[in-house]
C-alpha cells in the first residue's frame, strides 16, 4: 500500500513544482507591471509638485541680473513656455531615453550628475546595510536566546535608544566623540587627501582600490565608511534586533524545537539550522523598509560627513530648488526601492516554503 | 424592571469597568507607564512653557551676547546659545513645536487615510479598491522623508509648509492599515447580517467596520506621533522646516552642530529632548499594542 501511494505523491509534487514556478513567474510579472504603474504615478506626482512652485525657476537659476532675453531663451529651451502636460510629455520622453534634463544649478545634464554621485551613496548604503543585517540579526538572536537575562535587557535598552535617535544625532555625536575627542576616525569625505586615489572603475572606492591592489586606499576608504555607515545603520539595526528577538523567542517555544532537542541535536545546530532560518523571515521582510530608511537618512548624514554622494546632491538640489535634479533624484530613488522590494520578496519566498509553494500548505 | 435608563446606566458601568481593566493591564507593564510619564511630562512642559521656563522671552529673537555660549550652570542648567539665550527655556518651547507638528499632521491625515482605507477594504476586489490602493502604492514608493523634503523644497520653508508636506505623505499608511483590517472584517457575519437587513453603506463603513479598527488606528497614531516628530525635526535640521528664531528642536540641533565640539551643550540638549519625546510616544504605542494584542502594526 505504501508502495502504491508513493508514485502518486511524487506525481503530485512534480505538478506542484511546475505550478509554483509558474506562480513565481506570474508574481514577478505582476510586480513588474505594478512597478511600472507606480513609477509612472510617481513621475506625475513629482513633476506636478516641481512645477507648481511659486516663483520662476529660470529667473532663480540665472539670477536677478540676467537679461530678459536670456531668461526667455532658457525657458524656451527647457519647454517651460508650454502648457504643463506638454512639459510633462517632453520630460517623460527624455527620461525614458535616460535624459533627465539639465540641472539649473550645475548646468550639466542631471543624468551625468547622478551617475557621478550614485556610487558613493551606494557604497555607504551597502556598508550600512551589511552592518544592519549582521549585527541586527546577531543581537536579536542573542537576546531571543537568552530571553530576560541581562544580555537581553541590555540589547533591548540599546534597541530602544537606536530606534528613537535620529540618525543625524548619531552622526553629530560620532563626529564629536571619535573625530574630535578621541581623534580616532576620519569624519570628512571618502578618502584622506594624502592617499593616492584609485582609478574610477565602479565608483565604489573600496572595490576600485581592491581590484587595483591599492591597499592603503582600501583601508583608508573603510575607515572613512565606519562613522557615517554606523550612524545610518544603528536605527534600522535596532529595529532588526527587536524583530529578530521576538521571532526567535516565539519559535523557540515551538514543538519542533522541543522535538529536535529531545533527539539530542546539539544546541548550536538547532540554533543555526532550525531556529534561525524561519526566524529570519520577518526580519528580511522589513529589510526593504529599513534600506529605504537608510537611504532617506543618508540625505542628512551625508551632509554632516561631507560625503560626496547622491543624497547630498539631492538635498542640495532641493535647497537650491533645482527642479530637474529634484525630480530625477526622486525617480531614481523610487526605482531603487522598487528593485530592492522585489529582491526582498524573492528572498522571503526562498526562505519561506509556504510562500514558495504557493501559499497552500501553511494554511 | 430594568427600564431604558437602567440599561444605559448598566452599559455605562460596564464601559467604566472595561476602562479600569484596561488601565490595570496597561499599568502592569512598567515600560508603558514610563512612556506615558514621558508623554505627559513633555506635554505639560509644552503647554505651560511660558510659566515653567526660567526665561520665557528667550524663546524668541532675544539677544544678549554678554552671556552668550555659556556652559551649563545653575542659572542656565542647559547652558546658553551663541546669542545668549537660555537653552532650557528654548527646549521647553521647542516641545510645543514638536507636539504641534505631530498633532496637526495626524489630525490632517487620519480622517482621509482611514476613510479611504475603509472604502477600499469594503469594496475589496472591485475597481474602487484598485484605484485607491494603487494610488497609495505610488505615495509609499519613496520614503516619506524624501518626498516631504522634495515638497518643502519647492515651497517657502516654514512650520506650516513642513506640516502640509508631511501630511501629504503620511495618509497612505493609515489607508493601508485600515484596508488590511477592513478587508478581513468585510466577510465576517456581522457585516453580512448588516447587509442582509439592508443597512446603508455609510452604516456598514462607519458603524460596523470602523469601531473594529479603532484600537489599531489609535495605537498607530501613538507610534506615529514619534515618527512625525522625527521627520519634522529632520526637515528643520536641513533648514526646510521651522525658521529661526522659532525654537524648534531640529533647528536648534542644526545650529548647535556648528559650535561642536567646544560648545557641545547647544546641540546635545535639544537632541536629547527630541529623543525623550520620541521615546515616550514609542513606549506608549508599544504599550497600546500589547494592550490591544495587535500584531499587524
Amino acid at each position: 500500500m505504501a508502495g502504491g501511494r508513493r508514485p502518486a505523491r511524487r506525481g503530485r509534487k512534480a505538478g506542484e513544482g511546475e505550478r509554483n514556478e509558474m506562480s513565481i513567474l506570474r508574481f514577478l510579472a505582476k510586480r513588474l507591471l505594478l512597478s511600472i504603474f507606480v513609477l509612472f504615478g510617481l513621475s506625475v506626482l513629482i513633476f506636478t509638485i516641481s512645477r507648481i512652485l511659486p516663483g520662476d525657476p529660470v529667473r532663480m537659476a540665472l539670477g536677478p541680473r540676467a537679461p530678459q532675453w536670456a531668461v526667455e531663451n532658457m525657458r524656451k529651451e527647457m519647454h517651460l513656455d508650454r502648457p504643463i502636460h506638454i512639459q510633462y510629455a517632453y520630460w517623460l520622453s527624455g527620461a525614458l531615453r535616460g535624459d533627465l534634463g539639465q540641472s539649473l544649478v550645475t548646468r550639466r545634464p542631471v543624468s551625468a550628475d547622478i551617475r557621478e554621485f550614485v556610487p558613493a551613496t551606494l557604497e555607504l548604503a551597502i556598508f550600512a546595510g551589511i552592518i544592519m543585517a549582521v549585527f541586527g540579526v546577531a543581537m536579536g538572536a542573542i537576546a531571543g536566546r537568552y530571553r530576560n537575562r541581562w544580555v537581553d535587557n541590555v540589547i533591548r535598552v540599546f534597541s530602544y535608544v537606536g530606534i528613537v535617535t535620529p540618525s543625524y544625532v548619531f552622526a553629530i555625536l560620532f563626529v564629536l566623540l571619535f573625530g574630535y575627542v578621541l581623534n580616532l576616525l576620519p569624519t570628512i569625505g571618502r578618502l584622506s587627501p594624502w592617499i593616492t586615489r584609485p582609478p574610477v572603475l565602479t565608483g565604489l572606492v573600496t572595490i576600485d582600490s581592491l581590484v587595483t591592489g591599492n591597499f592603503a586606499a582600501l583601508g583608508d576608504a573603510l575607515l572613512h565608511l565606519i562613522l557615517p555607515g554606523v550612524s545610518l545603520a544603528l536605527g534600522p539595526l535596532a529595529q532588526q534586533a527587536r524583530i529578530a528577538r521576538a521571532s526567535i523567542s516565539d519559535n523557540q517555544n515551538k514543538d519542533y524545537i522541543a522535538s529536535a532537542r529531545s533527539f539530542g541535536i546539539p544546541g548550536r545546530v538547532i540554533m543555526f539550522k532550525y531556529l534561525l532560518k524561519p526566524s529570519l523571515i520577518p526580519t528580511v521582510s522589513i529589510m526593504g523598509l529599513d534600506f529605504a530608511g537608510i537611504i532617506a537618512n543618508a540625505f542628512l548624514v551625508e551632509l554632516i560627513f561631507n560625503w560626496p554622494g547622491f543624497s547630498r546632491y539631492g538635498i542640495q538640489a532641493m535647497l537650491n530648488k533645482d527642479l530637474n535634479a529634484v525630480a530625477a533624484v526622486v525617480m531614481v530613488l523610487g526605482l531603487t526601492f522598487i528593485i530592492v522590494n522585489i529582491l526582498v520578496d524573492l528572498i522571503v519566498a526562498w526562505l519561506d516554503p509556504r510562500i514558495r509553494l504557493g501559499g497552500e500548505r501553511g494554511k | 424592571m430594568i427600564g431604558v435608563n437602567g440599561l444605559t446606566v448598566q452599559a455605562k458601568k460596564r464601559r467604566w469597568e472595561g476602562f479600569r481593566k484596561a488601565w490595570y493591564k496597561f499599568s502592569r507593564n512598567p515600560v508603558s507607564v514610563v512612556g506615558l510619564v514621558f508623554v505627559l511630562g513633555v506635554s505639560f512642559l509644552a503647554v505651560f512653557a511660558p510659566l515653567v521656563s526660567p526665561y520665557p522671552n528667550h524663546a524668541g529673537p532675544y539677544v544678549n551676547f554678554a552671556i552668550g555660549s555659556k556652559p551649563p550652570s545653575l542659572s542656565h542648567p542647559f547652558g546658553t546659545d551663541a546669542f545668549g539665550r537660555d537653552i532650557l527655556s528654548r527646549v521647553f518651547f521647542g516641545f510645543r513645536y514638536s507636539l504641534m507638528m505631530g498633532a496637526v499632521v495626524l489630525a490632517l491625515v487620519v480622517i482621509p487615510g482611514v476613510v479611504l482605507g475603509l472604502i477600499a477594504g469594503y469594496y475589496q476586489g472591485t475597481r474602487i479598491d484598485t484605484i485607491i490602493m494603487r494610488i497609495t502604492d505610488i505615495f509609499l514608493a519613496v520614503p516619506p522623508l524624501i518626498l516631504a523634503l522634495a515638497i518643502t523644497s519647492v515651497l517657502t520653508p516654514s512650520v506650516l509648509n513642513a506640516m502640509m508636506a508631511v501630511s501629504l505623505m503620511w495618509w497612505p499608511w493609515y489607508t493601508r492599515l485600515v484596508y488590511g483590517l477592513a478587508s478581513s472584517l468585510r466577510h465576517e457575519f456581522f457585516v453580512q447580517s448588516a447587509e442582509v437587513i439592508g443597512a446603508s453603506r455609510f452604516h456598514i463603513l462607519f458603524r460596523e467596520l470602523l469601531p473594529n479598527c479603532v484600537s489599531a488606528i489609535f495605537t498607530k497614531m501613538s507610534l506615529d506621533m514619534g515618527w512625525v516628530i522625527l521627520i519634522g525635526s529632520a526637515l528643520s535640521f536641513v533648514g526646510l522646516g521651522a525658521q529661526p528664531p522659532i525654537p524648534d528642536l531640529g533647528t536648534m540641533v542644526a545650529d548647535g552642530a556648528k559650535y561642536l565640539p567646544d560648545q557641545w551643550w547647544i546641540a546635545i540638549f535639544p537632541a536629547f529632548a527630541i529623543m525623550v519625546t520620541v521615546l515616550g510616544f514609542n513606549l506608549l504605542g508599544d504599550g497600546f499594542r500589547d494592550l490591544f494584542a495587535l500584531e499587524e502594526i
